[in-house]
């Protein structure tokens, strides 16, 4: 089973695999990509670029601070510089130096998180990226993407990588639904109606899209229709579609697979209480670590599953 | 090479001037770990080390130095208002509300700034950064940085060290400028980081230990460093915190004088102890 099945879409790759395919193709027509890693180009799937353009690519072996700090000096020389770890240690360890380095001298460094979320399974908490989209989101200026699917995330990478500046690119572990066809738009910052519905919106990114798409469809056998967006954007958020969302819909529910505190939830949040305060209700991991296990079985156990998004909308829609 | 010693030596002495003159008019500041790194800051704007053009200092092919321990950017100031690229009057907004010249290097705010640093311990990772995109550029351009003793307490400047060991940039010199004191105290009681050139060189660096005071030490050792193009070279330049006026700080009971300035009564006197000085 996989969120996006019961909604009749194919599984397609992860997007750690989207993103890691797309940089290789984009560094033989960018000679200014270069990459810097720090010993996980094999997980995080910078390794085709590495492989393809090893004079552009830098193992600066297990130290994600001077990785970051080494791709920011290599931007102060020109580079589109792309780095890239775990998620949960990319943006902890490293966080000074993306402040510092980065983020305040508004550097052309693209910071990737691999994986995100619980649903990395076995390797337990310690691996586990569930804080990353509220710290990035805390630095000024520093763009946060988190894309639904492989095609989007191949979309995405060439957007970051063609847009001047910080931003920050999280990726998944697992095989994820595809959900969008080859060629499809994306702009960041720009929102993305995959259903339409007029009971409730359902605003969700990365791997829990699909899932928000499963709720969808089992919400309509009893009736209720719900908007889905694919708020793959964090910041600079898409507040005219949220704006719209809460005006059109009257309840808002949001999804993702991140900590209650300062992710998808907080932002979506703080815009509709500001424009059109409707209810609303949060499906993510709340306030706690969560465990090893099978991938399948931690989302259940945690609350991040069709099953729960259906029922926060029926807390909102009461 | 075309400045003489001498000459050095007077630049050296009106940067310290400056020195004191902007952190006074600031009423804050950092004058202390300022001084102490003038003699190597002077060698390489005006010893000859380092190619930059004011009226350009985006020009791609030019020399950077990277001030780590950002908090004696005074003295860079000092040094960048010497070279042309502003008034040494502009200096004297140092810290003001809406003046560029702030507590810390910000390069966004600043041409001529090649990293904007306050947080120690991410400058030699910067200037890895820029030395492998010079290599990359084929640019014969090199980059400087310049740490305190006291900084290399932080891990990341040995993750620096270590992957700089593997890169091998022949390009890339790191000045430690070893004055002895941090925040709370002397280096060796805090933290004691010795030997520092013994940990360089375990990785793979060149390293000299100079007596960075000395105007003609610095000038020595910039010379070997900036002539190895086979790996990145470190000089522990041996200086004193406050170096210039420490008899007045002695006065004063206090040789570290960390993250202070001089009263307007004590700034006076500094300055006619410097021209007093030969």
């Amino acid at each position: 089973m996989y969120y996006g099945e019961l909604s009749g879409l194919k599984l397609g790759a992860a997007t750690r695999d989207a993103f890691g395919d797309s940089l290789k193709e984009l560094g033989a027509k960018h000679p200014e990509v270069v990459v810097v890693d720090a010993d996980v180009g094999n997980s995080t799937r910078t390794e085709p670029f590495m492989k393809a353009f090893p004079e552009r690519s830098f193992n600066v072996g297990i130290a994600e601070s001077n990785m970051v700090s080494v791709a920011a000096g290599l931007a102060s020389c020109g580079k589109t510089a792309v780095c890239s770890s775990f998620a949960t240690f990319l943006l902890s360890n490293a966080f000074d130096q993306l402040r510092m380095s980065v983020a305040f001298p508004k550097m052309n460094v693209k910071f990737v998180g691999s994986h995100s979320g619980i649903s990395i399974g076995e390797d337990g908490p310690s691996q586990m990226g569930i804080e990353d989209v509220s710290l990035a989101c805390s630095l000024p200026g520093v763009k946060v993407i988190v894309p639904s699917d492989a095609v989007q995330t191949a979309a995405a990478t060439a957007a970051m990588l063609a847009e001047h500046g910080p931003i920050y690119l999280r990726t998944g572990r697992s095989k994820v639904a595809i959900l969008y066809p080859n060629g499809c738009d994306f702009k960041i910052g720009k929102a993305i109606q995959l259903r339409d519905g007029s009971d409730v919106t359902i605003i969700a990114n990365g791997l829990m899209v699909g899932a928000a798409l499963d709720a969808a469809t089992e919400l309509a056998k009893s009736g209720i229709n719900a908007r889905v967006l694919d708020m793959h954007t964090v910041k600079p958020v898409d507040e005219e579609a949220i704006a719209k969302a809460a005006r059109e819909t009257q309840r808002i529910v949001v999804v993702e697979e991140h900590l209650a505190h300062g992710g998808l939830g907080s932002v979506v949040a703080t815009v509709v209480s500001r424009t059109v305060p409707v209810p609303m209700a949060y499906v993510n991991v709340g306030d706690c670590f969560a465990e090893s296990g099978d991938p399948q079985g931690l989302l259940d156990k945690y609350g991040l599953n069709p099953a729960a998004i259906v029922a926060a909308v029926k807390s909102v829609i009461g | 090479m075309a400045v003489s010693i001498e000459e050095l030596k007077a630049k050296a002495k009106l940067l310290r001037k400056h020195i004191i003159r902007m952190t006074t008019a600031a009423g804050s500041g950092h004058p202390s770990s300022s001084l102490s790194a003038v003699e190597m800051i002077t060698a390489l704007y005006f010893g000859g080390f380092m190619k930059y053009r004011p009226q350009e200092p985006h020009w791609a092919a030019r020399d950077r130095f990277i001030l780590s321990k950002g908090h004696a950017v005074p003295a860079l100031y000092a040094a960048m208002a010497e070279a042309g690229y502003f008034t040494v009057e502009a200096t004297l907004s140092l810290r003001k509300l809406g003046s560029v010249f702030e507590g810390h290097p910000n390069m966004l705010r600043m041409p001529g700034i090649e990293a904007s640093t306050g947080s120690l311990g991410q400058g030699l990772s910067l200037g890895l950064g820029q030395a492998l995109g010079m290599h990359l550029d084929k640019l014969d351009s090199r980059v400087f940085v310049m740490t305190g003793d006291g900084e290399l307490d932080e891990g990341q400047v040995w993750e620096a060290a270590a992957a700089a060991g593997k890169f091998k940039p022949g390009n890339l010199t790191v000045i430690v400028d070893q004055n002895g004191y941090q925040q709370t105290g002397a280096t060796k009681d805090v933290l004691d980081m010795r030997p520092i050139a013994d940990k360089f060189a375990a990785f793979g660096w060149h390293t000299q230990t100079v007596n960075g005071n000395c105007q003609a030490n610095a000038v020595a050792a910039l010379t070997i460093a900036t002539n190895i193009k086979d790996r990145p070279t470190c000089i522990i330049s041996q200086t004193q915190k406050g170096f210039g006026i420490l008899p007045l700080l002695e006065a004063e009971g206090d040789l570290n004088y960390h993250g202070k300035p001089l009263s307007p009564a004590l700034a006076e006197k500094a300055i006619a102890f410097l021209d007093s000085q030969a």
